[in-house]
């Protein structure tokens, strides 16, 4: 099992949904968080001038998919999120140990 | 008494009541989030404070029979001496308590104006008794020079609707308690974005709507004046918002927090000018006005004063060019009662209101300062640097403006 983890432009959150939803993927935890890459923050303006916001408003997505399918899901995240223009965001992939249902129990595999 | 005076009067007050509560917002949306409640907290208690302290000895102090032009005496301490019957000296067409209250709003405003300068370090218990002393030694004394009959009034100075008692005294003082506070940590360091502008438009509309009652009240009947009042109030603060709005597309774009500043900076420079100037001369004044503060303010945010909600830029500059605009464009046409100014063939009325203003910067200034350094000798001006980084909602008050999790 993998985890990923995409940190998107939050105008991107639908087309992303949907190309997971196409290979599959419906399960997902979405919160909003701020950052910044390498552009930086942007200037925002006061009364007169203007003052720079370091942390910018970004999305991101988490998905706990199986091995195989963790190709797929970054291929559509990268094609759904991307605009071209900087800060379209990253993309981890990480291992993750166990996994298990609330619900029903069930652990490992069966779970995602 | 006149029945419809009465009533113009008892809703002008109310009007001007519901200013102080639209300043907290109008401020409190420019403070970071941690500091919201503390700011909105400031305005609303002073409305409490100063609204007993106004009856117990506010109102005799400014109001009260002449001692030497300086100060009133204490002929209406405690509401002593004042009744239903109007005032033979005061808005005589009226009860005497409602015109006592609606100069009672005035200090309030006047006081909670103030607060903007210091927001997000000064000590809560420190402000509310600089808020006594000030009202005092600093409001008194002044409301008694220009409205009371004291010496600036025997000059003939003109001031409407306190253009030089409630906002260049304001301002003044504000920049007096920056002096000994100093910045706010990380001022000019880190980014101190405003936690709601939206609540700034709340509060910058409710502060216009209220304007009419301190103007248009002003005329202290329901006639013409007011009417005049009313006009050129609201003629200002469109010309100035729109302005600051043409401004500051020069520095990128419009905004929003601009618009709301130029529209209370328009309704600050028309204050004093208001029932003495025609409805074209109050364009030129909110004009005039809104360039003088905008670049005011430039100039400060490029120093390291830390006047937070930049009072003296908007009240303090915005009342000086009112008050000399009243010498400027002042015609006895408008109002037989007060002068005309420079544009209208006398040159001496500019000499008097730059007279007024020197005066009441100069009074409020010192005073300020020398009551501000007792109180920061006896029991501290500001708060502790934990207290400022934690916020002042939580370490003033133990509330905060929004909660945690949902």
């Amino acid at each position: 099992m993998k985890k990923i983890e995409a940190i998107i432009r939050e105008e991107r959150l639908d087309a992303v949904k949907k190309a997971l939803e196409e290979i599959g993927l419906i399960g997902m935890t979405v919160t909003e968080v701020s950052g910044r890459g390498q552009q930086k923050g942007i200037p925002l303006q006061w009364r007169v001038g203007e003052y720079r916001v370091d942390f910018l408003p970004k999305l991101k997505i988490e998905i706990i998919c199986h091995d195989d399918d963790c190709n797929a899901a970054v291929d559509a995240i990268m094609k759904s999120a991307k605009t071209g223009r900087i800060g379209d965001g990253k993309i981890f992939v990480l291992p993750v140990e166990a996994a298990y249902r609330i619900r029903t129990a069930e652990t490992g595999e069966a779970v995602v | 008494m006149d029945t419809g005076d009465t009533a113009w009067l008892l809703v002008s007050t109310a009007l001007v009541m519901l200013m102080t509560p639209g300043l907290a917002l109008f401020y409190g949306g420019m403070v970071r989030r941690k500091n919201l409640i503390s700011t909105l907290m400031m305005s609303f208690s002073i409305l409490a404070l100063v609204g007993v302290l106004w009856i117990v000895f506010g109102y005799t102090l400014g109001f009260g029979p002449d001692i030497g032009g300086f100060i009133g005496n204490f002929h209406f301490f405690g509401m002593n001496n004042v009744g239903e019957a109007p005032s033979d000296v005061y808005a005589t067409t009226v009860p005497h308590l409602i015109f006592m209250m609606f100069q009672g709003m005035f200090a309030i405003i006047t006081v909670a104006l103030i607060t903007g300068a210091v927001v997000e370090r000064i000590k809560f218990s420190a402000l509310m008794v600089f808020a006594v002393a000030w009202l005092a030694l600093i409001y008194g004394p002044i409301s008694h020079w220009v409205w009371g009959g004291g010496w600036l009034a025997q000059l003939g100075v003109l001031d409407f609707a306190g253009g030089t008692v409630v906002h260049i005294n304001a301002g003044v003082s504000a920049l007096a308690l920056v002096l000994l506070l100093g910045a706010r940590k990380g001022f000019k360091k880190e980014t101190m974005e405003p936690n709601n502008i939206p609540m700034v438009l709340i509060g910058a509309s409710l502060l216009w709507f209220g304007w009419f009652g301190f103007n248009a009240g002003s005329a202290l009947g329901s006639n013409g004046l007011a009417a005049e009042a009313f006009v050129t109030t609201n003629t200002a603060a469109a010309m100035a918002a729109l302005t600051w709005i043409l401004l500051s597309w020069r520095q990128r774009r419009p905004t929003l927090l601009g618009a709301a500043t130029g529209a209370v900076v328009g309704l600050v420079a028309i204050t004093p000018a208001a029932g003495y100037v025609t409805p074209l001369a109050a364009i030129a004044i909110g004009a005039i006005a809104a360039c003088a503060s905008y670049f005011a303010m430039n100039w400060r945010s490029k120093r390291n004063f830390d006047d937070s909600l930049d009072v003296f830029a908007c009240h303090g500059v915005g009342g000086i060019v009112g008050a000399l605009a009243t010498g400027l464009f002042a015609t006895v046409a408008v109002n037989a009662a007060g002068f005309d100014g420079l544009f209208h063939g006398n040159a001496m009325q500019l000499g008097k209101q730059a007279l007024g203003v020197l005066a009441t910067g100069g009074f409020a200034l010192i005073g300020t300062l020398v009551i501000g350094k007792i109180i920061d000798k006896t029991m501290g001006l500001r708060v502790t640097e934990v207290e400022e980084v934690v916020g002042l909602d939580l370490s003033q008050h133990g509330e905060r403006a929004y909660g945690g999790i949902k």
